[in-house]
């Protein structure tokens, strides 16, 4: 099944077949008929992909879809077997190009402040950096824990310290695997909140790969469905923000999602 | 300031067995239980320390001992952290190098002693080969352990994020192998000494080992006691330093944190 039109149906009649985007967009990245194989194994194949500047797309798909393989090739942590990813702006780009795991990764031997001023790596030293990640690591709300060891934080606060480490850098992309995956049902929604939040004042182009629909229609502005390794939907959200968790909009959109999961 | 009093207990409290233990030893010996030719009283050995110590053969004895150790630790110690290194880093120094050093390492390096003797006599560099070699495969092997331990996923992330080969060095891989260079550390230690004290008991001219050998001559007993309760507080002294060290620059792990 290629790209399926989706017709709307009932009152929402903003959903539209294939994402349109805003008149003022710019290209941030786009994937030009990438394929990737592993051992002759084909994970991903055929992937055409726009993605504008200042997009929030969620990346959805059952386990092995080739969903995180998406995410590793756009950070540049794997080369495309066929095809090419083109970054919208400069080369440079690509470096400023942040992902977040499942895990924090966090040095355990670093104190929080210098977790963060990772981020900084050959772009900033010394005082101005900490300086920096102070200030970053208040916007993501551990403004006075700076001075802590990782291992006494607790798994929400550890991957807060990881975003404040990939956003410290000023990404113009941020690629996000998973990143809520391990925390718990309440400090999962805390943390969409707060991601959303960050996306909404800093404007970068967010990839979100996750397993979660709810999450998926609630943060996104564009849904991408990936299937075996191709695309099989490509669904614009278009609904206001602040938008309400389990609101009847998204739960149309989550619905329109499911059903192309599973086939219905 | 209660906290601190109970803190010093809690050290004290080590002690307690030790000097209950040489309490009964003494009232023993006092009592005749343990005849003086088999086992001198406490106060005996007290004797000899205070006159070796006056007559300054006992500062210079742990003075050429502690010298021969250390410069032998740090030989074998620099050259197995190297090695441990390199063949952590590198595949291709672990491919070349691995095979021939598991080999040797299971050799007592005690055995070499005859070799050893017939090599160098049983000068200086008797005593710094073979404390060397004992030294360098605790250093060795946990140096590589520790290395090859690293979480990948942290060495990813320090990638991802731009670090140099020397950054991702100092503040991934070399961090990350501490713990594991430290469990060598320690293990080196006590082999030193007793690298040490066997290779002078068995040849040399001076040291503490030739002291306990020379006192057996004249069969005195108490100097021979006296040395090896040196060897005890000496082996003790080293394992602290290094427990100190680790408690510094372990700051970050769980098992370090006192708060």
């Amino acid at each position: 099944m290629t790209a399926a039109t989706v017709t709307a149906r009932k009152s929402y009649s903003t959903t539209t077949p294939a994402y349109t985007p805003a008149p003022q967009g710019k290209v941030s990245f786009s994937f030009r008929n990438v394929a990737k194989q592993f051992g002759g194994k084909a994970v991903l194949q055929g992937i055409n992909l726009d993605v504008y500047e200042g997009q929030f797309v969620a990346v959805i798909g059952k386990s092995g879809c080739g969903k995180s393989t998406l995410l590793r090739l756009l950070a540049g942590l794997d080369k495309p077997t066929s095809g090419e990813i083109v970054a919208g702006v400069l080369e440079d780009e690509q470096k400023r190009t942040r992902i977040m795991f499942q895990e924090p990764r966090l040095l355990p031997w670093a104190r929080v402040a210098a977790n963060v001023g990772v981020g900084l790596t050959g772009i900033e030293k010394g005082e101005a950096a900490r300086k920096k990640s102070l200030e970053i690591l208040a916007e993501v709300g551990l403004a006075d824990r700076g001075g802590d060891w990782p291992s006494v934080l607790s798994g929400g606060q550890r991957q807060r310290v990881a975003l404040a480490r990939a956003l410290v850098g000023h990404p113009s992309i941020l690629a996000l695997d998973e990143p809520l995956g391990a925390l718990d049902a309440l400090t999962r929604i805390e943390m969409q909140q707060l991601l959303e939040r960050i996306w909404l004042a800093k404007k970068f182009t967010a990839v979100l790969v996750t397993h979660d629909v709810a999450e998926a229609v609630s943060l996104a502005d564009r849904v991408i469905v990936i299937d075996s390794g191709r695309i099989a939907l490509d669904l614009a959200i278009p609904v206001e923000r602040p938008r309400r968790h389990a609101s009847p909009e998204l739960a149309f959109f989550e619905r329109q999602i499911l059903d192309q999961l599973y086939n219905r | 300031m209660s906290r601190a009093l109970r803190s010093i207990g809690r050290s004290a409290l080590g002690w307690l067995l030790p000097a209950l233990l040489l309490a009964g030893w003494e009232g023993a010996s006092r009592a005749g239980l343990i005849p003086a030719n088999v086992l001198p009283a406490p106060s005996a050995v007290g004797e000899a320390f205070w006159k070796l110590l006056l007559s300054g053969e006992l500062i210079e004895n742990i003075r050429i001992s502690t010298l021969r150790a250390l410069s032998g630790f740090l030989v074998g110690g620099s050259i197995g952290f190297a090695l441990g290194l390199a063949n952590g880093l590198s595949a291709l120094s672990r491919e070349l190098t691995d095979t021939t050093l598991q080999m040797i390492r299971n050799i007592p390096h005690l055995a070499l002693i005859p070799l050893v003797i017939l090599w160098f006599g049983i000068d200086e560099e008797a005593k710094l080969f073979l404390v060397a070699l004992g030294v360098f495969f605790p250093i060795y092997v946990n140096t590589l352990l520790g290395i090859q331990g690293v979480d990948p996923q942290l060495v990813e992330m320090g990638r991802i994020y731009g670090m140099s080969r020397t950054q991702l060095f100092v503040r991934v891989i070399l961090p990350g192998a501490l713990p594991s260079i430290f469990v060598g550390l320690r293990y080196a230690l006590g082999i030193m000494w007793l690298t040490l004290i066997v290779a002078e008991t068995i040849s040399a001219s001076s040291g503490l080992g030739y002291m306990a050998m020379q006192a057996r001559e004249f069969l005195l007993i108490d100097v021979v006691v006296l040395s090896i309760l040196i060897y005890a507080l000496l082996g003790k002294l080293a394992d602290s330093l290094a427990r100190f060290l680790e408690r510094i620059s372990l700051q970050w792990h769980p098992a370090f944190q006192t708060v």
